[in-house]
């Protein structure tokens, strides 16, 4: 019986297949999905704001792009992963309400978005695929024996990337 | 010095229930005039909750709610959000349209119809407006409210909005939970408080608590 692992708002999690990864409600925040096939090895974080160094409080590590891709990155490969096998997928960064005054915090979707992607051409990892953006929020599932990223919506049923 | 959400004490505490309990009573009183029918009201709650806390007393993170979003501006920048379960939103609604409850398609497959939607994020400006208008009584500040934005989708998703802006000064909201009653029928709506970081500041001295 595969396991439904899940990953809190500001968390990290790494597993190994047959158990899945899971991230309820992603709204601005992003939900960064990295795997190495090889060894069916994957890793989800749920970030909430794009750069730790811009902010006082970052006790949490998760909860920023920069310092839960570096933790991440470290514990896969603590787990087996070999960096040149790691790839990844991305889904949110919905921008969840409209406002007259397009204030940077309104914006943070794209902002978390945009970090991340800067982060992984920096660590050099692929980006295989992303689900990003829109008004609406997303549930993630993924599977570290294929890689297969399951984004559900409200009203827009069950995506496969 | 600045501070935060994790500073505050008892006395700010009550403070801030009693803002609630004055903003909830006069939107029970707008509500009331408007569908010209006896509101009652539970006193509000106030709690300061884990981030990761709050989509749990909403039914879970997948759990389909409806946020109306308004900004703050004046003396006291930042948000409000008033949240509610798709049962109290409706309630709410069919109260106002002078319609059953049973009548309103709401669900994962039917979203709200324009005037349903109207409807709800106009119950949103009479409860944000009631809470800051005691508020901004309160504390002497001029405080403006933008017109409402509303968004009816994953719990988890919504809240990601207030837990953002939360997150970049602590890992706690602050949330006051206010129950309206129009005979059996009893509504549940959670009000957001989220001042910028400056503001907070400015509220506490402002009530005289700082």
């Amino acid at each position: 019986m595969a396991e439904l692992i899940k990953v809190g708002m500001a968390d990290l999690k790494i597993t190994k297949s047959p158990s899945v990864l899971t991230t309820l409600g992603l709204g601005s925040c992003v939900g960064i999905a990295l795997y190495d096939l090889d060894i069916k090895l994957a890793g989800l974080a749920h970030i909430m704001l794009p750069d730790s160094t811009q902010i006082k409080n970052n006790a949490n590590k998760a909860k920023f792009a920069d310092t839960a891709l570096e933790i991440l990155l470290q514990e896969l490969k603590k787990a087996g992963a070999q960096k040149s096998n790691i790839v990844a997928k991305i889904a949110g960064g919905a921008q969840m309400f409209s406002m007259d005054s397009q204030s940077d915090i309104m914006k943070i979707g794209t902002r978390n978005v945009l970090a991340t992607k800067k982060l992984l051409e920096q660590y050099k990892i692929p980006l295989k695929a992303e689900d990003t953006g829109g008004n609406y929020g997303r549930t993630i599932e993924i599977y570290p024996d294929s890689g297969k990223l399951l984004v559900k919506a409200i009203g827009k049923g069950v995506r496969e990337l | 010095m600045t501070r935060s959400i994790d500073d505050l004490n008892s006395l700010h505490l009550d403070v801030l229930r009693e803002i609630g309990n004055i903003g909830a009573g006069n939107a029970a009183t707008s509500l009331s005039v408007m569908i010209q029918k006896k509101v009652d009201m539970k006193v509000p709650e106030v709690k300061i909750m884990d981030i990761g806390e709050v989509p749990g007393i909403l039914g879970g993170e997948e759990n389909l709610v409806s946020g109306i979003y308004f900004g703050m501006g004046g003396a006291v920048n930042g948000n409000i959000m008033v949240l509610m379960d798709i049962h109290s939103a409706k309630m709410l609604t069919s109260m106002l349209m002078g319609k059953s409850p049973d009548t309103i398609k709401f669900d994962e497959e039917v979203p709200l119809d324009d005037m349903d939607r109207s409807a709800l994020q106009e119950i949103g400006n009479i409860l944000s407006a009631s809470y800051i208008t005691s508020l901004a009584s309160l504390t002497n500040l001029r405080i403006d409210l933008s017109p409402p934005s509303l968004c009816v989708d994953m719990a988890g998703a919504i809240l990601s909005v207030p837990a953002i802006q939360f997150g970049e000064i602590s890992d706690h909201v602050l949330m006051i939970e206010n129950r309206l009653f129009d005979g059996n029928n009893e509504v549940t709506a959670n009000f957001f408080l989220i001042p910028d970081e400056n503001s907070f500041d400015t509220l506490l001295e402002a009530l005289g608590v700082s």
